[in-house]
């Protein structure tokens, strides 16, 4: 029987640097309009969070770049990084 | 869409449902606007493994017609089978608008019925559509040839004024390098009935089917 492991990944999707995001601007802003004078940029992404089961963490990782790779992200546009803790 | 090609041009029209997966007898697929899997995550980004994708992808590799259209063209985006990604519009809003295209080749199946250069007036209705692909992917674009429709000003000028979304190089469709695969933001199908106030979008159709029945 294979031992599986439950796992907790915390995965952030973020626009590549090239890649205006007209929806940070708006919030910059936004903030510059609230007094923040100090904001210089904003950059909105995405967070998710995913349960998963793996063997180890090593093939934890490797769903997890698979499913960033072909869905999550969409590399034209987007990188991301995640990070992984074992719950249980 | 169906109304263009089953009432307009009194083709057969078949309805695909996403769950679908033999689709041997069609010769045209048009992927249609809309929102698809909620537009969640990215536009079209849950569509691209809906079960009938695969037949699509079988469909393209044997040379066979296929025209996304707004949704749709995100839908080719995300399946990989047009370069770059449609993302949001410069301005954040939402634009339902008439738009001028210069329309840039007139040797595709697509394209035959314009002529080159011409503007056409198209509707466009999306939130998420300004063209975006990276220094190399957009050189190679323009070195193939493979930008079909860009957004202009309503004499034709190529530029800032004419670009609604904020489309990189003012792109408003583009094909494959074969050119049988065609995504395009604007809909020509609802410019496709005279009553709608334009026909600009009905030669579109009419250059495939004068091809096809060939």
């Amino acid at each position: 029987m294979t031992v599986t492991q439950k796992y907790q990944a915390k995965i952030y999707v973020t626009l590549r640097p090239s890649v205006l995001d007209p929806a940070g601007t708006a919030v910059r802003s936004g903030l510059q309009q609230m007094g923040y004078d100090g904001v210089e940029q904003v950059r909105i992404g995405k967070y998710v969070e995913v349960t998963l089961t793996a063997t180890d963490e090593e093939n934890a990782r490797q769903q997890l770049d698979g499913m960033c790779d072909r869905l999550l992200a969409n590399p034209v546009i987007e990188n991301y990084r995640f990070e992984t803790i074992s719950v249980q | 869409m169906a109304y263009i090609t089953r009432d307009i041009l009194a083709q057969p029209t078949r309805m695909i449902w996403h769950q679908d997966t033999d689709i041997d007898d069609i010769d045209v697929i048009v992927i249609p606007g809309g929102f698809s899997y909620g537009d969640y995550l990215r536009c079209g980004a849950i569509a691209q493994f809906s079960p009938v994708m695969k037949s699509v992808l079988a469909h393209a590799d044997r040379g066979k017609a296929i025209l996304g259209i707004c949704n749709g063209f995100q839908v080719l985006t995300e399946l990989g089978l047009l370069p770059g990604a449609l993302v949001r519009n410069r301005d954040l809003h939402f634009i339902c608008d008439r738009a001028t295209l210069k329309v840039e080749r007139t040797d595709l199946p697509w394209t035959r019925e314009y002529s080159k250069n011409e503007v056409v007036s198209i509707p466009i209705a999306h939130g998420e559509g300004c063209y975006y692909a990276d220094v190399e992917t957009l050189k190679q674009l323009e070195d193939n040839q493979q930008v079909v429709f860009r957004y202009c000003t309503e004499t034709g000028d190529v530029n800032a004024t004419g670009n609604p979304n904020g489309s990189l190089n003012n792109i408003a469709g583009i094909c494959n390098p074969q050119g049988n695969i065609l995504g395009m933001m604007p809909h020509p199908e609802r410019a496709a009935d005279p009553v709608l106030g334009s026909a600009d979008g009905l030669k579109l159709f009419e250059g495939l089917l004068a091809i096809s029945l060939a």
